[in-house]
């Protein structure tokens, strides 16, 4: 058995699945170059307010002015064709790719999975409706039967096995002759509209009236494609499915009617975007790990470019379109775009999901997506380089480690192969190690000397200044001397030479323990922390 | 011996909360909470750990031990493989002296406050300690935590003690019911009757161990090898007799010191 999906009147479906709040309206999709934009698709409310296929733009305007006129977009319709196609995918690996509104699927094996054919039709409808589309379903015992019982038939359809013709009787001719991906050039058109028009001259119009011509004399005057069409107008074609792999290519895009200049519309607008990818990423039981957004902008924006973009990299493969929007919003709210966007094109990286149970005896940790939430919220607070896992850096300069980005328990806390890293493999002692509260930047101080000893320490801060009642060094460390050039990010001096004392001041607090060091590359008396 | 009456009254109760509330007359001991250990026995013998679903203080002036036992803390429970996360609200964190101590630096999740405004320092220490309550919001929302660690030991008591009330409160409440463990590391106690632990840290009198102790020695003979100090139980909720004043005296040594 096979399944056939068929989505009628795709251009306008691709319009509304971008836009469900003029599924109720009256809506006309036009195309062409002004002043010449006539309409090629309308729906029912359009046609019952006068609006008729060819019409111009200004005649809509003028007969019906309360028609919602949009603009003809390939992104959509591509968008739209490739939701079909995974929708079609979500229940069997043989899947045709007929035509953009029309997806054959085998159904050989199916039925221990998903019940009989006809409870199948209707969840794969279902399914379809979750991606947005409204699509007509039919089963038939050969796909060709089931494309047109599913281009001529609304709703749910399931055609028995050796019924087809009886079944497909009432169906009229024209659907034989709709365009698939195998026919849409302009010579198969035209010698089409020929044989519609002979037909229709005979008197046929029916399925039922042309199984019925007598074989030879149908042949005499249509020749061997006379006798194709009658077959298939008797259900009783016997070609095979062409089962296509439709790449694993998750984008969906929308182009404005008016820019878009405030995030709240534009977070609406995404909201859509992520939920049409996530129930596409569903459907073929996929997750995302990583999301690219590109904005396009009204030209000439300020920073002279008229596309931005931003990629959000999750650390773990996630499917959630509200965290996804959180972050996004978090993400156009640190990273505004900088002029009003016209179009929007979001694209999710396919990946597998992870398995929802994580090992037994893991200690608890944060859940991924509200980590990834609370960090992107964090970043907001205290700045982007600012949160994160301290990773040392393999050097003894002082204070000398970069920010990571942090990582959940499953993802990147699994114990590591490599023994003997710089912070791996340590085992707490009881005694604690005493700590270093390190002031950054190092604060400024002046030290006075009784020979060879420190005897005062002085420091813009009151609690750092006093005498200095013990003491120990100097201890002379240097490094870098030998890099010609500090890297770009280096602040200051990059090669050091110092000279360390561990010096124990009494103020008006107490007693307290500070490292201080001398910078011998510009003599200056810094206090690099203390010791608690 | 309860009345007839009595009994009545009681069936009456339990059948018009039957489904709702479990033995509404039972009388239910507290569970002891679970704890945290801090890697230091004698503070470990002391409190019985840092407990869990609770607020810690852990307060004393500079170099009075805090951080290190904080370093502790911290190594322990990434030993566990849990989670931490350190708001550092001064920016003060080093991660070389907690790599040192034994802490998993890829199971603690360090938020840095800071302006990185030098003009106006208060109002710089201000914004530090706003960012670093909204972090804590933030993080203990998230959940997940094992330990979730506040540091205003460099922030100001004029600063911190205006931190509202009503904030400590929140974040007690947000802890309750979880296995996160909430600690902050100050100069003075704030979070009053928030706190289910308060621990007073101080460097003992004799508390700087340098090596060789002898003062004629040149300074680059010698050593800074440690500091000695004790900690107090100020007030603790867990146990369920009155607090008594206790303390315990630990010594905390240098990386080099070996």
């Amino acid at each position: 058995m096979f399944a056939a999906t068929y989505v009628p009147n795709f251009l306008l479906a691709a319009v509304v699945r971008s836009e469900p709040e003029l599924r109720e309206q009256a809506v006309a999709v036009v195309e062409g170059a002004p002043p010449l934009v006539s309409v090629i698709a309308i729906n029912h409310k359009a046609a019952t307010a006068g609006v008729e296929i060819g019409m111009t733009k200004l005649q809509v305007a003028t007969c019906a002015p309360a028609v919602k006129l949009r603009q003809r977009s390939k992104l959509r319709e591509t968008a739209a064709h490739a939701a079909l196609l995974d929708c079609a995918q979500a229940f069997s690996p043989r899947v045709e790719d007929t035509a953009a509104d029309t997806v054959v699927l085998d159904l050989a094996g199916l039925d221990r999975l998903f019940g009989p054919p006809a409870k199948l039709a209707r969840e794969l409808k279902r399914r379809v409706a979750d991606v947005g589309l409204e699509a007509n379903v039919a089963v038939a015992g050969n796909p060709d039967a089931a494309i047109h019982a599913a281009r001529g038939l609304p709703g749910v359809t399931v055609v028995p096995q050796g019924n087809e013709a009886a079944r497909l009787g009432d169906l009229t001719v024209d659907v034989l002759f709709a365009p698939n991906n195998g026919g849409a050039d302009v010579e198969a058109a035209e010698h089409a509209a020929e044989i519609l028009e002979t037909l229709d001259r005979w008197g046929v119009r029916t399925f039922r009236t042309l199984a019925a011509l007598p074989e030879v004399a149908l042949s005499e005057r249509l020749g061997q494609e006379g006798l194709r069409l009658q077959k298939l107008a008797r259900g009783q074609s016997a070609r095979l499915l062409v089962p296509a792999e439709p790449p694993l290519h998750f984008e969906e895009a929308m182009e404005l009617e008016h820019a878009v200049d405030l995030l709240e519309p534009l977070a609406f607008i995404l909201g859509r975007l992520l939920d049409q990818i996530c129930t596409r990423l569903a459907a073929r039981a996929l997750a995302t790990n990583e999301l690219r957004l590109t904005l396009g902008l009204v030209p000439p924006c300020l920073r002279g470019e008229n596309v931005y973009q931003r990629s959000l990299r999750l650390p773990q493969a996630m499917l959630d379109s509200k965290l996804f929007l959180k972050l996004l919003q978090l993400e156009l709210k640190a990273h505004p775009p900088g002029a009003p966007v016209v179009k929007v094109t979001l694209a999710a990286e396919p990946v597998r999901p992870r398995p929802p149970q994580s090992r037994l005896f893991l200690p608890v940790s944060p859940l991924p997506e509200r980590l990834e939430l609370a960090l992107a919220r964090l970043r907001g607070v205290v700045g982007e380089e600012q949160v994160g896992a301290a990773e040392l850096l393999d050097t003894h300069r002082p204070d000398a480690f970069r920010m990571r980005r942090f990582a959940s328990a499953e993802q990147g806390l699994k114990p590591s192969a490599k023994k003997g890293g710089s912070d791996a493999g340590l085992k707490p002692c009881s005694t604690p190690l005493m700590a270093l509260r390190v002031l950054r930047p190092p604060l400024l101080a002046a030290v006075e000397f009784c020979g060879s000893r420190p005897s005062r320490l002085t420091t813009r801060i009151r609690e750092v200044c006093g005498d200095v009642i013990a003491c120990a060094g100097p201890w002379r460390t240097s490094g870098d001397w030998w890099r010609e050039s500090a890297p770009a990010n280096a602040a200051k001096k990059y090669a050091w030479n110092r000279e360390e004392w561990d010096l124990a001041i009494s103020n008006r607090d107490g007693v307290a323990l500070y490292r201080v060091y001398r910078d011998l590359n510009n003599g200056e008396w810094l206090v690099e922390g203390q010791y608690d | 011996m309860k009345s007839a009456a009595l009994r009545v009254v009681e069936s009456h109760v339990e059948s018009s909360l039957a489904g709702r509330v479990l033995s509404p007359f039972t009388v239910r001991e507290p569970r002891a909470p679970d704890t945290l250990p801090t890697g230091v026995p004698a503070v470990d013998a002391l409190t019985g750990g840092l407990p869990r679903s609770a607020l810690t203080e852990i307060f004393g002036p500079a170099s009075s031990g805090r951080t290190s036992l904080l370093l502790s803390i911290l190594a322990e429970v990434t030993l566990r493989k849990e989670v931490c996360a350190l708001v550092d609200a001064s920016d003060a964190f080093d991660p070389g002296s907690a790599a040192a101590a034994g802490a998993d630096l890829k199971r603690l999740l360090w938020v840095r406050c800071g302006t990185r405004e030098t003009r106006n320092e208060k109002r710089e220490t201000f914004k530090r300690v706003e960012q670093a309550l909204k972090a804590t919001d933030l993080l203990l929302q998230a959940g997940g935590f094992g330990l979730v660690v506040v540091d205003l030991a460099d922030i100001p008591p004029a600063v911190a003690r205006r931190v509202p009330l009503a904030s400590w409160f929140r974040f007690r409440r947000a802890v309750e019911n979880t296995s996160t463990a909430l600690l902050v590391i100050e100069q003075q106690p704030y979070a009053q009757t928030c706190a289910s632990l308060v621990l007073r840290m101080q460097r003992n009198t004799s508390g700087l161990s340098f090596h060789p102790a002898k003062n004629g020695v040149p300074t680059h003979a010698r050593l800074l090898r440690g500091i000695s100090v004790s900690a107090e139980v100020v007030r603790s909720r867990l146990e369920r007799k009155p607090v008594r004043a206790a303390s315990a005296n630990f010594e905390t040594r240098a990386a080099w010191a070996g």
